[in-house]
Order: structure tokens, then C-alpha cells, then sequence
């Protein structure tokens, strides 16, 4: 029961700090229809720069601001390479994701693992440590990740009801609408991917705070791990209109991390797990597709029937 | 004021010595435009009719901007708009396409779409997208199509059918005040019953806003019923022109007839 329990706390609480990377993703993937691959270098650079910043001394909690806006940075660039040099979605994120890379390495002055074990992070001063402290032990974490995730996802969801965010879904759902309305569209791409790789990065900042290290190559098939998340969510929650978008991307990395763990337990090796990510999000994908034709089929099914 | 003057100021589009070629300088060079010429009066509603290849499709995207011109001047309104971008235009031009789905948002609700409309000139920050207080608005203007569009603010446009959409593209489109409605084949797409009621709506959207309206047609009956003016476009150039009187007395017969001496020409 313990072992149960202790997995349950794992799961919950990285699949909520990773599920702040899937918000992330749903708005460029989902909202904006753009494929970005920046996020695998856009997740390490958020771990890096909160790890540097609080060996520097820097309070948690601003830190987090400060990561956020680093992804912001990075993703206006994708944005820029993609919108004012007409390089295609995939290729701006590859090469800002490789650029990223360098970038990192800088943040954390050339170390490929930057600790920051027993330094005061959002998880161990303030309202975090304490919970730690009290009789909640382990299960603060999960607490303080919820609490972060759920201002996140209510400050997207209220994003997305303004006049900017409207537009935003408007340029994924029909650019030409936007034309017509006398906008740019390609400025509201920019934004729409400097919000999702800012939310990629404060993603890896809060996990790199509640694991007290950054991994500057940690960033290795998260846009995998993003993507398969925005896709489950959506495959197993669709139906039910009642759910936000970004309620379903959390919620489909919890899924997600669940999987994960699962095989972990039973045994699987852990050099299997990037191969493991990819399996599963090809399952995702094929199945939302099979799914998405027998809804189609049923309705011209139903319409046939009239 | 010299006359001169004064007919440019009764203009509201004019082309002046424009040339646009396509793919210049490789085999499939073909020149569109050369030397064109043409002046468009406010306030007319004019049906220009042309067989495929004839310059009409292009003639609107050189207009609204979605291609550029190689030389020469457009203006609208007196203003010369030759350097504006596309969506720099689409401030004081609207255009509805021939494809229903291509002046609405299908994923976002008819509430949405009309927000979005509405606030079209405005800025798009922070502020709450939908308005509450412009339901009631929205619901009129909806209740002017007689689809029961106006009980339907919450769903979202793709569950709508081609008619509708259209009619919601054309209600969208002018909104806001403008000093020029595109009609780029915007019944074509719909089947005839549906074609006909958004042909009188645009009439009637038309005479309300007096708005300078531009429509491209395949539909003779629509080219010779609608509009004070029609002009008929082959390889790039405006080859029959009638207005007012002439234009009332014109019969389909007569169009067809002067389209098959054009395509007789084109060897079709």
C-alpha cells in the first residue's frame, strides 16, 4: 500500500509539473496549430536558468518569472524565424531547439548537471517547506504542484477568453479570417509561442526546484512526452464538451506519467523509456485517428439515416 | 476645382497603368495585366463576369492584396494603396470568398465569430473577448437571415451548412464600415436554393450599408439581375462594360452570346 501510495505521489506530481509543459504545448499545437519543436530546449533552458539563478541567490519565486520569461525569449524567436524569415514551423523549432542547447550550456557555466541540493526553492521555503514540514511529509509536493498548475491553467483558461486570446485561436483555427479582420496574423503566432515556450520553461523550472538539480540534456524528448499528453487528453476526454482544453492536457500527462511508471515497475529497463515515450505517443496518435473516423463515419451514418 | 479633380473624388477604386506577370522569366511566363486600366464609382455595385483565366480572381488579389502588383497604382478612395499589405487593407475593404469556410473561424462559436468582427479596427488586448451587452445586438442581426441562426450564439460555425456560413461570412464582412465589399464568386460554391437567398441578402445588405460592391460571378442571372454596372473580362482586359440604362436592358441571352464569341476566340 505504501509502494502504491509513494508511485501515486510520483505520478500526480510530475504528471502536474509536466502537465504545465503540456498547457504549454496545447497552446502552440492545439490553439495555433503549429507543430514547435523548441520545447525540447525551451524545457532545459527553464531547469537551467532556475538552477543558476538560485545558486546565485536569487528568491525562488522570482526565479520562476524570470524562467518564464527566458522560454518567452526563445519561443518569439522560433516565432521570428517561422513569421519574418518564412523558415517552416519544424525547421524554426529544430534550430532554435539546437541553439538552445549552447545556450544552456552558458546558463549553467559548461556543467551538464547543475545541483542545487539543500538551496531554498519554492518546494522547501515559504508555503512549500512549510507543508513539508508539517505532517504532509512528501505529499507537499504534490501539493505545492497543484497549487501551481491550477493558477497556470486558470490564468490560460482566462487568457484565452480575451480579445487577444480569441484572436489567438482565431489565427490556428482560419489565418485568412484573421487578414480580413485588418490583423497580422504572424504577430499572434509569435505571441501565441512565446506563452507556450514560456510555460515549457517554468515547467522545467519547477521540476528542476522540486528535484533540486537541472539537467541540461533533460530536455530529450519532451516535445514527445508534450504532445502525446495534449493528444490522450483530448482522445479520452474530447467527448465531454465540459472540459478546457487545458484541463485535458494536465490531466492527459497524468495519464501519460502513469504509463510511464507503470512499465517502469514492471520492470521495463529505464534505457527503454525514450523508445517506451515514442510507442506511446504513436499509440496516441494512431488511435485519435481511428477514433476521429468512426465519429465521422457515425455521422454520416446518422445523416444517411434522416 | 478642375473637373479632373472632381471625377477622381467620385472614384472609389482605380487602377492605373497596372502590370502583373506570372512566374517571369520561365517557360510558364504569362503575362495577366498589361497596361491595365479601370475606375470603379462610389457607390456602384458592379458584377463582373469572365471566363476562367480571365484576370478576375486576380484583379480582386491585386486589389485586396494577397498578390502584389509588378508596377503601376491602385488607389481607394483617392488614397493610393499600391504599398499597403494585405491586412492593412482589409481595414476598409471587406471581401467574402468563394469558399464558405474561408470568412469564418470553424472552431470558434457564432458568438465568437461575431466578436471578433465586431471589434475588427479595434485593439485586441486583455479586455474581454465577448461582450455581453452586444447579445442582444448580435441576435438582430442574425434574425435579419431567417436561418434561426440567432438561437445558435454557443455552436461552433463548422457544424453550420455552406449557406449559412456564407451568410454569416457576408454579415462578418460588413460589420464594420467600409469603403469597399469584395464578392470573390461567393454563390458558387452553394446549391441554387441557398445561392438565391444569399444573392438577395447581399442586395439587401448592400442598399442598407451603400457600400461600393465589387462582385465576381460565374452566375450570369445573378451578373445581369444585380448591380448598376457589369463588365465582362477576358485575358486581362475589361472587353464589355454597360452601366444604368444599358445595363438594365441587358438579357442572359446577350451575355451568353457575347461569352461563346469570347471563348470561340480562346478555341474552347
Amino acid at each position: 500500500m505504501d509502494i502504491f501510495l509513494g508511485l501515486l505521489q510520483v505520478v500526480l506530481r510530475e504528471g502536474m509539473i509536466y502537465g504545465i509543459m503540456a498547457m504549454g504545448v496545447y497552446i502552440t499545437y492545439k490553439v495555433l496549430n503549429f507543430a514547435d519543436l523548441s520545447v525540447d530546449g525551451s524545457f532545459p533552458l527553464g531547469a537551467c536558468t532556475a538552477a543558476a539563478l538560485i545558486t546565485a541567490g536569487v528568491d525562488p519565486w522570482i526565479a520562476c518569472f524570470v524562467c518564464f520569461a527566458a522560454g518567452c525569449i526563445a519561443g518569439s524567436v522560433t516565432g521570428m524565424l517561422h513569421v519574418k524569415l518564412h523558415i517552416s514551423d519544424l525547421m524554426s523549432g529544430i534550430l532554435v531547439q539546437t541553439a538552445l542547447y549552447s545556450v544552456n550550456m552558458v546558463v549553467t557555466s559548461k556543467k551538464a548537471v547543475l545541483s542545487i541540493f539543500n538551496m531554498p526553492t519554492i518546494f522547501s521555503t515559504g508555503l512549500g517547506g512549510m507543508m513539508y514540514n508539517s505532517a504532509l511529509d512528501q505529499w507537499a509536493w504534490v501539493i505545492m504542484a497543484l497549487i501551481i498548475t491550477i493558477v497556470v491553467k486558470i490564468l490560460l483558461d482566462l487568457y484565452l477568453k480575451t480579445r487577444s486570446g480569441l484572436l489567438l485561436r482565431a489565427v490556428g483555427s482560419n489565418e485568412r479570417f484573421v487578414v480580413s479582420q485588418g490583423k497580422d496574423p504572424g504577430n499572434m503566432k509569435i505571441i501565441g509561442l512565446m506563452i507556450g515556450n514560456g510555460l515549457v520553461a517554468l515547467s522545467g523550472c519547477v521540476l528542476a526546484q522540486q528535484k533540486e538539480s537541472a539537467d541540461a540534456s533533460s530536455g530529450t524528448g519532451m516535445v514527445v512526452m508534450a504532445l502525446a499528453a495534449v493528444i490522450i487528453g483530448e482522445a479520452v476526454f474530447g467527448r465531454t464538451k465540459k472540459l478546457r482544453g487545458t484541463t485535458m492536457a494536465v490531466t492527459g500527462m497524468i495519464i501519460y506519467r502513469c504509463c510511464l511508471t507503470a512499465a517502469m515497475q514492471l520492470g521495463l529497463d529505464t534505457i527503454y523509456l525514450k523508445a517506451l515515450m515514442s510507442g506511446l505517443f504513436i499509440i496516441a496518435l494512431v488511435g485519435s485517428r481511428l477514433k476521429n473516423e468512426r465519429s465521422a463515419r457515425n455521422v454520416i451514418r446518422a445523416a444517411e439515416r434522416k | 476645382m478642375s473637373s479632373e479633380q472632381q471625377s477622381a473624388n467620385e472614384m472609389m477604386v482605380t487602377f492605373e497603368h497596372v502590370n502583373k506577370i506570372f512566374n517571369p522569366g520561365s517557360v510558364n511566363e504569362v503575362t495577366l495585366f498589361n497596361d491595365f486600366n479601370l475606375k470603379l464609382r462610389k457607390g456602384n455595385f458592379i458584377s463582373v463576369v469572365g471566363s476562367n483565366g480571365s484576370g478576375k480572381t486576380t484583379m480582386l488579389n491585386l486589389l485586396c492584396g494577397s498578390l502584389p502588383i509588378d508596377s503601376g497604382k491602385i488607389t481607394v478612395d483617392g488614397e493610393d494603396i499600391t504599398r499597403l499589405k494585405e491586412f492593412e487593407r482589409a481595414g476598409f475593404i471587406g471581401r467574402v470568398y468563394q469558399d464558405p469556410s474561408a470568412g469564418t473561424c470553424p472552431e470558434l462559436t457564432i458568438m465568437e465569430n461575431l466578436a471578433l468582427a465586431d471589434n475588427k479596427g479595434g485593439s485586441f488586448l486583455l479586455q474581454r473577448g465577448i461582450n455581453r451587452q452586444r447579445r442582444d445586438y448580435y441576435r438582430t442581426l442574425l434574425e435579419q437571415l431567417h436561418m434561426g441562426l440567432e438561437d445558435k450564439l454557443g455552436i461552433q460555425v463548422k457544424s453550420l451548412s455552406g449557406g449559412q456560413r456564407q451568410a454569416l461570412a457576408l454579415l462578418i464582412a460588413t460589420m464594420t464600415p467600409l469603403k469597399l465589399l469584395i464578392l470573390d464568386e461567393h454563390t458558387a460554391a452553394l446549391d441554387p436554393k441557398s445561392a438565391e437567398t444569399v444573392m438577395e441578402l447581399t442586395q439587401q445588405v448592400v442598399e442598407e450599408k451603400n457600400v461600393t460592391t465589387l462582385m465576381v460571378t460565374h452566375n450570369l442571372k445573378f451578373a445581369a439581375d444585380y448591380g448598376n454596372r457589369l463588365f465582362m473580362m477576358h485575358r486581362g482586359n475589361v472587353v464589355f462594360d454597360v452601366m444604368d440604362e444599358a445595363k438594365r436592358s441587358i438579357s442572359i441571352k446577350d451575355l451568353t452570346a457575347r461569352f461563346d464569341e469570347i471563348s470561340i476566340e480562346d478555341g474552347n
